[in-house]
């Protein structure tokens, strides 16, 4: 019923839009952009709130956060504090919104920014494993959620909804792009089966002793491990749990309803940056060469510089992204990279650098394929860059409770964005043990980066995490760079490790 | 499009409203509620309605910012970005309105408060406007076709001039009717709130929060009960003014106290203004219990009994406790008017206490 439903409840465009967007997209394509077939549809701004308050799909299960986020964006409208110029979502076709009150050359921007997004979901290498009829799913997790609640109540169901919401960060983001497991054999080989046949004067020459002797100590290792549960570290929290918990049926549909959606959501956190950057690139490029009419330009200049301002102290993604889209654009084609970019030490050769070979635009291309926010970030933020844009990093002090500039050098500055964006500045969890002290209880363990979790959020995260695991959790974390282990058992939740600072519960 | 967001949107709104029964006593206590307090609605912190997730803490893990400071300077607006600037809701305090009349109906469920039976004859009455009526001018937009045409057909048939078969009608400029309004009155009760307070040098700063507190959710159930609902403040040290809201619970007196001097005030005005047939009248007196001398105890306690009490639906004073005063009033009315059933006698030792005194207060549905 999804995106039947969908299609024949919204307005279609009027046709000097129609027009324009027949035109843009010609041109779009004429750039190489490679998109779904995109829908746009036009909506007053309570729509638009909704849709958006919706995560992009008005057809989702019932749940009070919908409402909520529909409050504030609505409060942030009436006061004039925030705006939402358009919405895309990843389907195929795409589908994406247009408020009706925007000036005729606001659409004209977000329809070009538009067709960046769909480009990007459709080729961008982390959404390759998204669900592209998820107005289908969405709606069919609707109708399930909704027959949970005709069967066990609206409060059980909401409380259970609650309780996975809680969780549905603890999920591995690389799940479809590597392969983490491997099946073990829980027995070691027999002595001696690592040897090849060789004849008795060749054996020290074919068989060297102390190999012999690391492998068999290896085959014994991964055989211990193969007795522990699970085998190895697992990342996808919300899988494990919803394999190995205790839960009735209804909760698990409800978990695996909350974890595919989780999912689908986890590429577009992945690639904030990128995304934002590469339909801001093409917006810029495309209005500013062809579309933009001569009495549009200063209307175009004002809400383009609002879109990527950067107030001070802030990152704004859609600027660092375009910048850098432009950055790499540059520097492929100016020849300034490879072995003798690496190697040159000397700043004014750098600076003159001209080798033409005119690569930039296939090099954007390629970037937007393989790329994440991480790996784009580390591979093409360069010292020059955050010197020219003006980047630094801050950090809170606690003496004057207020934020400081704490540096300008390049190796931090990266350290700190790569940190922000790596698993969407959460902490990173894994499951360590599934049958902690052999009485099935969970045991997952923080990867610390000298950052604290926050403890109270922890101590109703790990309660909610113990009633969908059914058996006392456990987290092993730092507090203050010190061991600590957060233990909750479904009613109370208990703390060894050093006193958290004052300020916190 | 139909909104469905509307059912989430009220499940949240019951979720906040549930959120607000459960701590009841918290927010009367703490005043938190009282500074957002709108015409219409009152806007309530709720740190704790999110979903619980994994997180780093707060001011734990800095950012990177793009300006032109220096290193030690201080950054502007750092709090909100952390990374994921531009569209995502950051990590703000969930506030959320609620109305005044949902507000009172939480009070009066929790403290069990009956309605109150307003008296007075419902004097008061308010005007509503409604287009029942038809007038000769008016606006081309309001013209009345039906009406215009009857007047034309009546216009001609007196003249003569109406052919039924051939009915053609063509109203002239007297023929037009509009549509115009009637005012209809609207009976309403009306209860006026006289506020007293005792602003000697004895009343501290937390004394004044406790009186602030009391009046906001005195108003609240009041305000629920009434359609309209006037409210003066007086002030006295050996002096009573008037003053409005802001003054009242602000000024700082350094005088001594004359309890008197506030009821002779309240005397006049209620003469002056508010006939007690009426209106129904509220008095609120609040004080740390000392008086100038037992002289001027004597003359409150007959202006009370001869003139106060006669004109009002209920006298309630309540008493804060201070490092000075004696405390002895409260003992002086109680002798007095201890059996009296339009007085309301309570104690209000420190702010655990609002909720129990507004019970007292309003507890009698008077």
């Amino acid at each position: 019923m999804g995106e039947e439903h969908y299609r024949r409840s919204r307005r279609q465009l009027p046709p000097e839009l129609e027009d324009a967007r027949c035109r843009i997209q010609a041109i779009a394509k004429g750039h190489g952009l490679d998109f779904f077939d995109t829908v746009f549809e036009m909506c007053d701004y309570d729509e638009i709130n909704m849709i958006a308050s919706y995560g992009g799909f008005p057809t989702r299960y019932p749940h009070w956060r919908w409402g909520m986020e529909y409050l504030q964006m609505q409060k942030g409208y009436e006061y004039g504090l925030q705006k939402i110029y358009e919405m895309v979502i990843n389907t195929n076709p795409a589908y994406a919104y247009l408020l009706d009150n925007n000036a005729f050359v606001d659409q004209k921007l977000v329809m070009a920014h538009v067709f960046g997004h769909v480009d990007f979901f459709k080729n961008n290498a982390w959404f390759a494993h998204t669900n592209r009829k998820m107005l289908d799913q969405v709606a069919n997790h609707a109708a399930k959620v909704r027959r949970i609640i005709d069967a066990v109540g609206e409060t059980a169901t909401e409380s259970w909804l609650d309780t996975c919401l809680s969780i549905d960060n603890l999920v591995d983001p690389y799940r479809d792009h590597i392969k983490r497991t491997r099946a073990l054999d829980d027995e070691p080989p027999p002595p001696g089966s690592h040897k090849l046949p060789a004849r008795s004067y060749m054996e020290s020459y074919i068989n060297p002793p102390d190999y012999v002797k690391r492998q068999e100590r290896e085959a014994v290792a991964r055989a211990e491990r193969a007795k522990t549960f699970p085998e190895a570290p697992v990342r996808d929290v919300l899988g494990f749990v919803l394999e190995h918990g205790r839960m009735l049926r209804w909760q698990a549909d409800i978990l695996s309803i909350v974890r595919d959606e989780a999912y689908y959501f986890a590429p577009q956190a992945q690639t904030k940056i990128m995304n934002e950057g590469w339909a801001s690139y093409w917006h810029t490029k495309l209005m500013t060469e062809q579309i933009l009419e001569d009495a549009e330009v200063i209307d175009y200049c004002d809400h383009h510089s609002g879109t990527v301002a950067m107030r001070p102290g802030q990152l704004n993604p859609y600027k660092i992204g375009l910048e850098l889209y432009r950055d790499i654009h540059k520097r492929w084609d100016r020849g300034q990279f490879g072995k003798d970019w690496i190697e040159c030490d000397d700043a004014v050769a750098k600076r003159d650098w001209s080798r033409p070979t005119n690569l930039g635009k296939d090099k954007i291309f390629e970037v937007r394929r393989t790329h994440n926010d991480v790996t784009f970030l580390d591979t093409y933020l360069t010292e020059e860059f955050c010197r020219r844009v003006g980047l630094f990093t801050y950090e809170f002090d606690k003496k004057s409770g207020e934020y400081l500039v704490d540096s300008r050098e390049f190796a931090d500055i990266k350290q700190k964005l790569l940190f922000m964006v790596s698993n969407h500045g959460q902490p990173r969890v894994f499951v360590s043990d599934g049958n902690h002290a052999n009485r099935g209880e969970l045991e997952l363990t923080h990867e610390y980066e000298g950052v604290d979790i926050q403890l109270d959020w922890a101590s109703h995260t790990l309660g909610n995490l113990a009633r969908v695991w059914g058996r006392p959790v456990h987290l092993r974390t730092r507090i203050e760079s010190k061991d600590a282990v957060l233990h909750h058992d479904g009613e109370h939740f208990t703390y060894e490790g050093p006193k958290p600072a004052a300020g916190r519960k | 499009m139909i909104l469905n967001i509307e059912n989430d949107l009220n499940r949240f709104r019951q979720i906040v409203k549930g959120r607000v029964r459960k701590d009841l006593k918290r927010y009367m206590s703490s005043g938190e509620i009282i500074g957002k307090q709108g015409d219409k609605f009152v806007s309530i912190p709720l740190p704790e309605i999110n979903i619980p997730r994994l997180r780093y803490g707060k001011n734990q893990t800095g950012g990177v910012g793009q300006g032109d400071a220096d290193e030690g300077d201080k950054v502007d607006g750092a709090e909100e970005s952390a990374g994921q600037a531009g569209d995502s809701p950051g990590d703000h305090l969930l506030e959320a309105e609620i109305s005044i009349e949902e507000l009172a109906e939480i009070l009066g469920e929790e403290l069990h408060l009956p309605r109150i039976e307003p008296r007075g004859k419902k004097n008061i009455t308010a005007t509503r406007d409604k287009y029942t009526g038809i007038a000769r001018v008016g606006p081309q937009s309001l013209r009345h076709q039906k009406r215009t045409f009857r007047e034309a057909l009546k216009r001609e048939i007196s003249a003569g001039t109406y052919n039924s078969a051939a009915p053609v009608l063509v109203p002239r400029k007297e023929d037009v009717r509009y549509r115009s309004w009637n005012s209809k009155a609207d009976p309403q009760s009306a209860a006026a709130i006289l506020y007293v307070m005792d602003v000697s040098g004895s009343m501290g700063r937390e004394q004044k929060e406790i009186v602030r507190l009391e009046a906001f959710w005195i108003d609240t159930w009041l305000r629920a009960n009434y359609k309209h609902i006037e409210t003066r403040f007086i002030i006295h040290d050996a002096v009573a003014r008037e003053v409005d809201r802001e003054t009242f619970f602000r000024t700082r007196e350094s005088g001594g106290t004359l309890i008197s001097s506030a009821y002779m005030q309240v005397d006049s005005l209620i003469t002056e203004f508010y006939p007690p047939d009426e209106w129904n009248i509220y008095l609120f007196q609040f004080s740390d219990g000392d008086n100038w001398s037992a002289a001027d105890t004597r003359t409150c306690i007959d202006l009370l009994k001869n003139r106060l009490l006669k004109s009002v639906n209920l006298f309630c004073y309540g008493q804060v406790e201070s490092e000075y005063g004696s405390g002895q009033f409260f003992n002086d009315l109680r002798g007095d008017f201890g059996s009296d059933e339009r007085v309301v006698l309570s104690k209000i030792p420190d702010r655990e206490a609002i909720m129990g005194s507004i019970k007292d207060f309003l507890g009698k549905g008077r």
